[in-house]
């Protein structure tokens, strides 16, 4: 009991409980998931929409420059105002959040794509193959990822947004590796996994069939949360000049550049940051959601 | 017990190892010549062949790490060959600016989080713990470098307080109270970053512990609330938040940088971010290994205190 939080960080509230599913029965009716939870479902996907057709909306350049409008306030012309070269705050949040989105999901792709087979199949042999590749993830978890990945960044010039999405996919990868092996150790032991081995099922047949069902759950809301961080941990980036470089809009690099006239144009390091924290603030609440709604234990308690 | 931490300290031992191939191996990591790296592109052959030789490149790499690594045992990180600095004593002289604003930082984070997360714990649901759970979930949602963004905004910009805004750091020594005005404001910001965690996870254990029948017990005996709260319960919560503040230190030496260069506060993610942009790699090189084994001995440290607080933990 006392032992189950020594981890805590942002992540590890996953896997604890799970040890527990079998002995629990499941609850006949599942709380709602409440109005809040569909409200930031839909926030995301209207960003994830936008971010995908923004070169089909009627937008404006986002990075053509208007000497008519310097850094003016909030208008029917410029919906959220201009920054301190003219140029439409809206149209770069929305090209921002391409950024955002393509960092964070395709380094979560790579993370998830390695990380979670490696770690049920671990989870499943154990064995030798599940010493070794435990104690070389768990060392990698020991180095602290930001610096390896802004230092690994900053010296393999030039950058583009394919390397920074390997970058922080790999450097992400043994955490998600712990997570899904913890996950996967209790869904392994269990009967109906035994009963499949003995039945003669190949290993690939198991892990599809029978423990990636079982660890959906918190592999859905440890995925989403992961996003979350990951967008967060690209707007660090690209505050630094780190991830994608100017004129190319990122809600990052946009924060960062305002930085400098912050006291004139206030609306110009509010806007992107808003943006950014109701985009991660809407995948957290998700994820937490989600793993409430599906965590039997907590339901008991 | 005995037996418990020689392990563990056999575990610390492996772990500083693995981290040291780490920093070592990160130049070899990327395509191209190492030396053309730390040098840049218009390198000096001279210069490039003291390099050679002081790092040892033209040596099998297995023996450059074994140069490299008894070069660091004593203490020596090499000399920047842009600053013309030992990396150590650039490393030396951010360590105690570091150490002062994640000391501030916890004494805040702490000072706030023990007694609102008791408060919250003792009336589940109340208003004040539906306010504090709901806001503190907002507040996990903002990135620190918003966070100290909107604080220089509104606190140096708007309301105009003194000594608070980027670029006003001084030496302790030099002017203690511009100083320590002058750490506020990154203290404030990582200091909700860490009040945050440390509520969450002592609400959530407090509560689950006050319902244990110890504590009933202890009620039914008619002992203090605050006598309950402190002695019985706190102790056993302790432990898992002991547990996240030493994941939590040690994330914010690796993740202080960007406050740092935000407001020009000379610690290691500072020097770190300098040296990057100047392509100083020795630097780069010097500060990645202190971070990480900083990271991983203050872990230990905690584990340590945990094992004193705990020691039922040594048993598996």
């Amino acid at each position: 009991m006392t032992n189950k939080n020594r981890f805590t960080t942002l992540f590890s509230r996953f896997g604890s409980g799970t040890d527990q599913t079998d002995t629990i029965m499941k609850p006949e009716k599942k709380p709602p998931l409440g109005t809040m939870f569909w409200v930031s479902v839909g926030w995301v996907c209207l960003n994830i929409f936008l971010a995908i057709t923004a070169n089909l909306l009627p937008l404006k350049d986002p990075i053509a420059q208007d000497y008519n409008a310097i850094s003016v306030g909030p208008s029917m012309h410029y919906l959220l105002g201009t920054d301190d070269i003219g140029r439409d705050i809206l149209s770069r949040i929305i090209f921002g959040s391409r950024i955002s989105i393509a960092v964070s999901f395709g380094a979560m792709f790579i993370a998830f794509g390695i990380g979670a087979p490696a770690a049920m199949l671990a989870a499943l042999r154990r064995g030798r193959f599940d010493t070794i590749l435990t104690t070389v993830m768990y060392s990698l978890l020991a180095f602290p990822a930001i610096i390896a990945t802004i230092s690994v960044l900053s010296f393999w010039v030039p950058r583009n947004l394919l390397k920074v999405i390997v970058v922080i996919g790999i450097a992400s990868t043994p955490l998600v590796y712990r997570v899904i092996r913890t996950a996967s150790l209790a869904v392994a032991g269990r009967d109906f996994v035994t009963a499949a081995k003995v039945q003669g099922a190949t290993d690939r047949r198991i892990l599809i069939k029978e423990i990636l069902p079982n660890i959906m759950p918190i592999l859905l809301s440890f995925l989403l949360i992961g996003i979350a961080s990951v967008v967060a941990l690209e707007g660090a980036l690209a505050f630094l000049g780190l991830s994608i470089t100017p004129p190319t809009p990122s809600w990052g690099n946009m924060i960062n550049e305002s930085r400098t006239v912050m006291s004139t144009n206030p609306g110009l390091v509010i806007f992107p940051s808003l943006a950014l924290c109701l985009f991660i603030l809407s995948l957290n609440f998700i994820g937490d959601r989600l793993r409430n709604y599906f965590d039997v234990a907590e339901v008991k308690i | 017990m005995g037996q418990y931490l020689v392990k563990r300290l056999v575990t610390l031992v492996g772990i500083l190892f693995v981290v040291s191939i780490g920093s070592f191996y990160l130049i070899h990591l990327l395509p191209g010549d190492p030396a053309v790296f730390i040098l840049g592109l218009n390198y000096n052959p001279v210069t490039k062949a003291a390099l050679d030789l002081q790092l040892g490149l033209n040596h099998p790499i297995y023996l450059q790490y074994f140069t490299w690594i008894g070069h660091v045992l004593h203490g020596d990180l090499g000399t920047s060959f842009i600053s013309h600095q030992t990396v150590i004593s650039t490393i030396g002289r951010a360590l105690p600016v570091e150490f002062e604003l994640i000391i501030m930082s916890q004494i805040l984070a702490f000072g706030a989080a023990i007694p609102l997360a008791m408060r919250s714990a003792r009336k589940p649901d109340s208003a004040l713990d539906r306010m504090l759970s709901a806001s503190s979930f907002i507040l996990l949602s903002v990135p620190t470098f918003i966070l100290i963004v909107l604080l220089v905004l509104f606190v140096s910009i708007k309301l105009g307080i003194p000594n608070t805004g980027p670029s006003t750091y001084v030496p302790f020594s030099q002017n203690p109270f511009t100083n320590i005005m002058s750490l506020l404001l990154p203290s404030i910001t990582i200091a909700i970053g860490s009040f945050v965690l440390y509520f969450r996870v002592l609400r959530s254990d407090l509560t689950g512990i006050l319902q244990e029948e110890f504590i009933t017990m202890a009620r039914s005996k008619g002992i203090s609330q605050r006598r309950i709260m402190w002695r019985h319960a706190f102790r056993p919560a302790s432990v898992s938040l002991l547990g996240s503040a030493g994941v939590n230190i040690g994330g914010l030496l690796a993740s202080g940088f960007i406050i740092q260069v935000l407001l020009g506060i000379p610690g290691l993610g500072f020097n770190l971010i300098q040296g990057i942009n100047s392509s100083d790699y020795l630097l780069v090189q010097g500060i990645v290994l202190v971070v990480s084994a900083g990271v991983i001995l203050i872990n230990f440290m905690f584990d340590l205190i945990i094992f004193f607080v705990d020691p039922r933990i040594a048993r598996d």
